[in-house]
């Protein structure tokens, strides 16, 4: 079962969400400010965290930067709908996903879940994984599916679990236009009238991982009113 | 501008001018008018006199002898035509049916039979301004008397005419008219400088005045004049910037208090979502614990988190509509296939099927939407009509042009309930609106109908509520297709 880590201010919450994860078998550590929180990561060693965004001190979205910076943990921003902008903030400092506050425990673990899915499901993507080769080149990107590992011009890219599952759904099906709601669903699972943010969010963030410096995007192009396709290169 | 256009016709500039320059002509005029007649008739005066006085002066001079004969008679009027006085004169005489004159016919035309009537009675003579052919006369008729003995005269039958052309005066009189009339035109030209002045004078306040009530109009709220003078329209002016500062003032404690009220209902909203988050994640421990717990407690324990659940809900609602009314709400648009979305919408709530939800789908619709805002759209309307309408209900979607040309998206809900009673579809989208005074309080939050509102509005559309023609009732949701387009 996953191991979460929970940093989340308000007592309640923090006893409810625990609680309730617990209840569904987790095993739960929580805090009660970013510091203690960044602090429970080296020993507990979750599998994922559940940020607030909203914290005294130390912001989620500071944690969030902080975390990103060594690690590539799964991350689930806490949040109200309507703080638009810190949703916004957090998916670009990293996050995985978000939940709006509040929000029932069996939707919290479904999110979980669905960061923690097997990523070897994706994949799998659209088309199969039979008959392909081990590592895929494109470009001077070398996607290893079977040992879920990304390089670029021989060196290794840290990608977070929502960049790398985005990067193997759309490298499945190169030239394929995905819209992003078919993303969010098979990405992230999302229910249709998820946000569509959160797609944006995550390609800006692998684009700065995989495209070069300078122009226009080559691996990941934007089609204007439909979505996003992988190449044509 | 339309009353732009009505008063430039007729604005206060061209009446002014038009007053300035009235008075101004009726003054030249007048003067003019005046001054023409006084020196006419000093002009006319002096010379009738010179020659009614020098005619007298002639004829005395004369003297006839009795009787009249018309052979001396012409020689003696030819004398005295010779002494016309101040011009030229053509005399005449006429005795009994004796005609004699100093011209070459014996009888004027000019000599009118009141003349020679007046002439008759009169001792002293008579004369007239007689105008023929466009050419002016003074005709004289003077009666002769007779020197009968020392200090006696006896009037005779004799009339003596003399007919002057009077041209010299009447070029005199039309200069005069010239100059008044070439005076009075610079005159005229001249007024305008200070018309068109008292026109500025009045019309640039007036202009300023337009200007800063239209600019409060469009709300700017601070916009004042400045004040110059101590006229009439400064006055005005002070005037319009101490209601405007009323207004501005009054106006800003209603904001003040909106936003105190709004504030409070945001605030309420946020402080209530921490306590509700923890309860909501323990509501399934609740209810999974409540099958083992006794009757009562169970119950209560259900209670707890059934009303719990609502809570959330109703919490979540109030600070939509908050958002809403802070002006906060975002639209992110997407281009999606508007029948794909509501297929999605229903089977994302499990009302497909055999709930009794039909659909007129056309595939590929593409259009601008915010998918979580379409989304709740499509879910209340078809809730709320399985709720309070009946089935089927009838989800239709398609494109028309609007009044104005404008490409919508059309997405219709009908049920098959009684219909929405008239007293109540003005007020269906009010907030907390109980359209059953019954029903204390309704299955969702009472805002979703308002949240639609907001949503579809946010979007650039409208939802209106009718009820069809064949019973049951229908929304009607209008949507632009390019969202771009929408405003606010």
């Amino acid at each position: 079962m996953p191991r979460v880590l929970l940093i989340e201010d308000d007592p309640s919450v923090r006893e409810g969400v625990e609680l309730g994860l617990r209840r569904r078998g987790h095993e739960v550590r929580s805090a009660a400010t970013g510091e203690a929180g960044l602090a429970a990561l080296g020993e507990f060693r979750p599998d994922l965290l559940l940020l607030d965004l909203m914290l005294p001190g130390m912001n989620g979205v500071q944690v969030c930067r902080r975390v990103r910076e060594s690690s590539q943990l799964p991350i689930i921003m806490l949040t109200a709908r309507g703080d638009d902008f810190d949703v916004v903030v957090g998916l670009e400092a990293g996050a995985d996903d978000y939940i709006v506050k509040p929000a029932r425990t069996e939707v919290i673990e479904a999110r979980i879940r669905a960061v923690l899915r097997r990523i070897e499901d994706f994949a799998q993507g659209p088309g199969g994984g039979q008959g392909r080769a081990a590592v895929e080149v494109h470009g001077e990107l070398a996607i290893d599916r079977a040992g879920l590992a990304v390089t670029k011009s021989g060196r290794q890219l840290a990608l977070a679990p929502s960049e790398l599952k985005l990067l193997l759904h759309l490298s499945a099906a190169p030239e394929q236009v995905f819209s992003r709601q078919q993303l969010l669903e098979h990405v992230w699972e999302h229910g249709y009238h998820a946000d569509a943010r959160l797609v944006d969010a995550c390609v800006r963030r692998l684009r700065n991982k995989i495209e070069d410096e300078d122009g226009a995007p080559r691996y990941i192009q934007t089609l204007r009113g439909f979505g996003y396709r992988f190449g044509p290169l | 501008m339309i009353s732009r256009a009505r008063t430039a016709a007729f604005g206060l500039r061209v009446r002014l001018v038009l007053a300035f320059l009235l008075v101004a002509a009726v003054s030249a005029g007048t003067t003019a008018a005046l001054t023409y007649r006084e020196a006419r008739n000093a002009l006319l005066e002096t010379a009738q006199d010179t020659a009614v006085t020098s005619f007298r002066d002639q004829i005395q001079l004369m003297g006839f002898g009795l009787p009249i004969q018309s052979e001396g008679l012409g020689d003696a009027l030819r004398e005295i035509a010779r002494k016309g006085k101040p011009h030229p004169w053509v005399v005449f005489a006429e005795y009994g049916s004796i005609r004699a004159s100093s011209g070459t016919s014996p009888v004027s035309t000019v000599i009118t039979p009141e003349l020679r009537r007046s002439a008759a009675a009169n001792p002293n003579g008579a004369f007239q301004r007689v105008v023929k052919d466009g050419v002016p006369y003074l005709t004289i008729g003077m009666p002769t008397v007779f020197k009968a003995g020392p200090g006696g005269v006896l009037p005779s039958r004799l009339v003596m005419y003399a007919v002057m052309r009077m041209t010299d005066e009447q070029l005199n009189v039309d200069a005069l008219v010239t100059a008044a009339r070439d005076g009075a035109l610079p005159g005229l030209a001249i007024a305008l400088v200070p018309a068109l002045l008292a026109a500025r004078s009045v019309l640039r306040p007036v202009r300023e005045l337009r200007q800063a009530a239209r600019s409060m109009g469009s709300g700017r709220l601070d916009t004042r004049i400045r004040v110059r003078g101590s006229d009439e329209l400064a006055e005005l002016a002070r005037t319009f910037n101490e209601s405007a500062g009323e207004l501005e003032r009054s106006v800003e404690e209603l904001r003040q208090a909106e936003e105190r009220a709004r504030r409070f209902a945001s605030d309420v909203s946020h402080e209530l979502r921490t306590p509700l988050a923890g309860m909501l994640a323990v509501t399934e421990v609740l209810d999974e614990e409540a099958g083992s717990l006794d009757p009562d407690t169970a119950k209560a324990v259900r209670l707890v988190s059934t009303e719990t659940g609502k809570l959330a809900v109703l919490v979540e609602d109030l600070m939509e509509i908050s958002r809403f009314d802070a002006r906060a709400a975002e639209l992110n648009t997407d281009e999606v296939d508007a029948a794909e979305a509501i297929r999605k919408t229903l089977e994302n709530r499990h009302w497909t099927g055999e709930r009794g939800v039909r659909t007129e789908l056309p595939d590929g619709t593409r259009a601008r939407l915010d998918p979580r805002r379409f989304d709740l759209v499509v879910a209340n309307l078809v809730g709320n009509a399985l709720r309070h309408g009946g089935t089927p209900v009838t989800v239709r979607l398609r494109t028309e042009a609007r009044s104005d040309g404008v490409p919508v998206l059309v997405t219709e809900v009908a049920d098959s309930g009684p219909g929405i009673s008239p007293e109540v579809l003005p007020h269906i989208f009010d907030r907390f609106y109980k359209a059953d005074a019954a029903r204390t309080r309704s299955a969702g939050s009472g805002l979703g109908l308002a949240i639609t509102l907001e949503n579809v509005r946010l979007h650039g559309g409208t939802v209106r509520a009718g009820n069809q023609p064949g019973g049951g009732a229908v929304f009607t949701v209008e949507i632009p297709l390019r969202a771009e387009e929408a405003e606010g």
